[in-house]
């Protein structure tokens, strides 16, 4: 399967999301067996999703959780909160709704 | 211990620059029932649960409200992204601007700053408990509030995202808070 970089993340989100879900629901059923096999299934997947990420793009966590080819690639952008949108001068600025 | 992951937990795609709809979400960065409240709540909270469900439930949601809370941040700094000043003035964001440039801060959309005071750790696991689905449905009241007075597709997207993780959040606390009634009684004997 081959994805871009937005596509891979997009993945890792959907997936990651579903083990946060499932973790949660865990916390308060720990004895439901589908729900705890649903869980370690989507944890082998987003394990594997996260090493081809990595592997193309760098570390998605430090601390000793994932390597780092030369020179230290932690610090390189996009950060999250980062992407291509910029305001310029001559852009309408949007509005809040006004009923 | 705490990792850092370095991602959204839900992509935020903001469509236009709108510093007005920012001074609003910033509501939910640093008000009383905001993300940044809610995690530090839980995370709070968690030292004398009774049970381990109950510990686990407060590690994991104070955890989730901080990727949150980075959500929330995101919003508001990319509705801000790079603005002229000209775009500024006369906008319900300027006097976050005198105080704050583009930078994003923890207080409420009337500009009062974030205080511990937004929550409680009451020394009873009942009344915490209690005190964090009260928390949720008013975040997720607030979350309606802003939905819709936004126009923002990208913005409601997220917005509507983290409202729902309201209700989960609800649900999974009325979970911990009857297993927590449940040991509580078994321990009584009359």
């Amino acid at each position: 399967m081959d994805m871009n970089r937005e596509q891979l993340m997009r993945r890792i989100q959907e997936v990651e999301f579903a083990v946060i879900d499932i973790n949660l629901y865990l916390d308060t059923h720990p004895t439901h067996q589908q729900a705890l096999m649903d869980y370690n299934k989507l944890t082998q997947e987003l394990m594997n999703l996260k090493m081809m990420y990595e592997r193309q793009y760098g570390p998605l966590t430090n601390f000793g959780y994932a390597p780092s080819q030369y020179p230290w690639q932690w610090i390189e952008s996009p950060w999250p909160w980062e992407d291509e949108y910029t305001c310029k001068e001559d852009m309408p600025c949007g509005f809040m709704k006004r009923n | 211990m705490w990792i850092y992951e370095k991602k959204l937990e839900y992509p935020v795609k903001v469509s236009t620059c709108n510093p007005s709809l920012a001074a609003m979400i910033i509501e939910q960065f640093g008000g009383a029932d905001g993300e940044l409240a809610a995690s530090l709540r839980y995370l709070t909270q968690r030292w004398a649960m009774p049970t381990n469900q109950a510990k686990a439930i407060l590690t994991d949601i104070g955890t989730e409200e901080l990727a949150h809370w980075e959500m929330i941040g995101t919003i508001v700094y990319q509705l801000t992204k790079d603005l002229p000043e000209s775009k500024i003035v006369g906008t319900p964001f300027e006097a976050h601007y005198v105080n704050h440039g583009l930078d994003v801060y923890p207080h409420n959309a009337a500009g009062v700053p974030f205080t511990a005071t937004y929550f409680n750790a009451k020394g009873d696991p009942i009344a915490n408990l209690h005190e964090n689905m009260a928390a949720e449905q008013k975040a997720r009241a607030t979350y309606e509030h802003l939905i819709s007075i936004s126009d923002d597709p990208g913005v409601i997207d997220a917005l509507r995202f983290l409202r729902q993780r309201e209700v989960v959040h609800f649900q999974r606390f009325g979970e911990a808070l009857r297993i927590v009634q449940e040991y509580q009684d078994s321990k009584k004997f009359f």
